[in-house]
């Protein structure tokens, strides 16, 4: 017997590949989605954040469409093994995919207002943390794609050098913020989305989660490293 | 100073709760252990050195293609194969000491420790009274009250009572599918086994009337040991305890019934139960 044998019902072998399709088709849009948002910030471009704004609505249709479909394959297939780890992956996967196509909203969102401001903050930072982002959610779409659970497990731990960047960034922001009070607004909203680029890298992580359990049908265990410590750091206020 | 709050791990929770009330079976011990039991129809080797434990008061599942040789298996256990020549078992299948399948077994002694349901409800040609009491007065010698407290005792277990009781003196043919399947039950239970074989007990029935000898299993399993071949994955999924699958009268993988369901070990395994099968 073949490892990849066909499903006996063609029907159900072609409900499958149109999910593994819907999932990497919305993979693909909200990648698509986070370039334009990375775009927006780092480049001041107004089209790419209206892109990666407008593009939110069709990513949410998409989840809908996606939940609608698992719920109807899991009530007419009763999938079990490892389609049915397929299916729940789907269902989980769209969820986190949704999620990251908020944050780039929101990041486009933020670069709009930013262009009021003539300074550049942490650039350098935001620019290198973008695209390790985007490497990470390109490979995870990928892995996906070619159910490749040990490009997932590679994503799953590529996560802490987002994490340290992103910590980076908080401690640099705050520094400009106490240096003058004229850079909290601009640095409040770097701040935010730098944090919304590090939501996207956790969610690309929790994807890899799933699909290195879809496909092994053991859950990845090993406790990761949470690098993101700014919910620790200590600011001693000035004078003190 | 404050310890930094533990991060949450949700790849730990994946067991539901239903799920978690199933007894670990490892810790259970085996009412019936089989080991290396081969099964020979002529010399056609029909089951190759199975090696397969059922725990006490648990249920356990086969499943597997057609020929593959779980239904052999269960006929082994009751030897039912005694009745046809050329047919024979080698191994061990020790219940209590005892090797079933050793040739100087007491072979009606053995049939009232093991029951056996079919796959078509096969009532006796009588009374419904008569079908349960036939095979109580073959074993014991009961008193009329005795043997009245006896059908009725059975009949509920089988949850048949309720429906039987005013027509205990009809003939059983008279009863629905579902009713003469659940009576057959009642019979098997009547003289009080130790353990239940059943063979696509519901194979023959309509949905609901399959809901209901499912119910009864789960019933039954505080009281008897039960074996269960179906053909049926999802009613496999739901009754057993422990599920195992046979392939070309090999077992190829037991576990229990979320394991067998969620991650199967072997790739014939979970080929088979997602239909990926030729």
């Amino acid at each position: 017997m073949p490892e990849n044998a066909e499903h006996i019902v063609k029907s159900y072998e072609q409900d499958l590949k149109r999910l593994r399709d819907m999932i990497t088709e919305m993979g693909g849009m909200v990648e698509s989605q986070v370039a334009s948002a990375c775009t927006a910030i780092l480049q001041r471009d107004r089209a790419a954040a209206a892109h990666a704004i407008e593009s939110d609505a069709k990513v949410d249709a998409r989840e809908h469409e996606i939940e609608q479909y698992v719920i109807r394959l899991l009530a007419l297939r009763q999938p079990v093994a490892g389609d049915l780890r397929q299916i729940v992956s789907a269902l989980k996967s769209t969820g986190d995919l949704e999620r990251i196509g908020d944050y780039a909203a929101n990041v486009a969102k933020r670069s709009l207002v930013l262009e009021q401001y003539s300074l550049r903050y942490a650039a350098t930072g935001l620019a290198h943390m973008a695209s390790l982002v985007q490497e990470n959610l390109k490979r995870i779409i990928d892995a996906v794609g070619a159910d490749d659970p040990n490009k997932a497990m590679q994503v799953w731990r590529s996560d802490e050098a987002i994490d340290e960047i992103y910590n980076a960034l908080f401690r640099e922001l705050v520094t400009y913020m106490m240096e003058d009070p004229r850079n909290i607004t601009p640095c409040t909203h770097l701040l935010f989305i730098a944090k919304n680029l590090e939501r996207i890298g956790d969610h690309a992580t929790n994807i890899a989660e799933t699909v290195y359990y879809a496909v092994t049908g053991t859950p990845l265990t090993d406790a990761r490293p949470k690098g993101d410590l700014s919910s620790y750091a200590v600011v001693k206020p000035v004078g003190e | 100073m404050n310890e930094p709050l533990a991060a949450s791990d949700t790849s730990q929770a994946i067991v539901s709760p239903t799920l978690e009330t199933r007894p670990e079976t490892a810790a259970t011990p085996a009412k019936i252990a089989i080991r290396n039991l081969d099964f020979f129809y002529g010399d056609n080797r029909a089951l190759k050195a199975i090696n397969l434990n059922l725990p006490e008061r648990q249920v356990t599942g086969m499943i597997g293609p057609s020929g593959c040789g779980k239904s052999t298996l269960l006929r082994c256990l009751n030897r039912m194969y005694d009745l046809y020549p050329g047919q024979r078992a080698s191994g061990e299948a020790m219940m209590d000491g005892q090797n079933i399948v050793d040739p100087k077994v007491d072979l009606n002694a053995l049939r009232s420790r093991i029951g056996m349901v079919f796959q078509k409800p096969t009532p006796f040609p009588m009374s419904i009274y008569e079908n349960i009491a036939f095979g109580v007065k073959l074993h014991e010698k009961l008193s009329k009250a005795q043997m009245d407290e006896r059908v009725e005792w059975s009949l509920s277990r089988a949850a048949l009572w309720e429906e039987a009781k005013d027509r205990l003196n009809s003939p059983a043919g008279g009863l629905s599918g579902g009713q003469q399947q659940r009576l057959c039950i009642a019979r098997s239970i009547a003289v009080r086994p130790e353990v239940i074989l059943f063979d696509e007990p519901t194979s023959a029935l309509d949905p609901i009337s399959t809901l209901k000898v499912e119910e009864l299993i789960d019933e039954l399993k505080r009281d008897f040991t039960i074996a269960i071949v179906t053909h049926n994955m999802q009613q496999a999924a739901r009754c057993a305890d422990r599920v195992a699958f046979f392939y070309l009268g090999e077992m190829v993988e037991v576990g229990t019934a979320a394991q067998m369901f969620t991650s199967p070990r072997e790739v014939r395994t979970q080929q088979y139960i997602t239909g990926r099968f030729s």
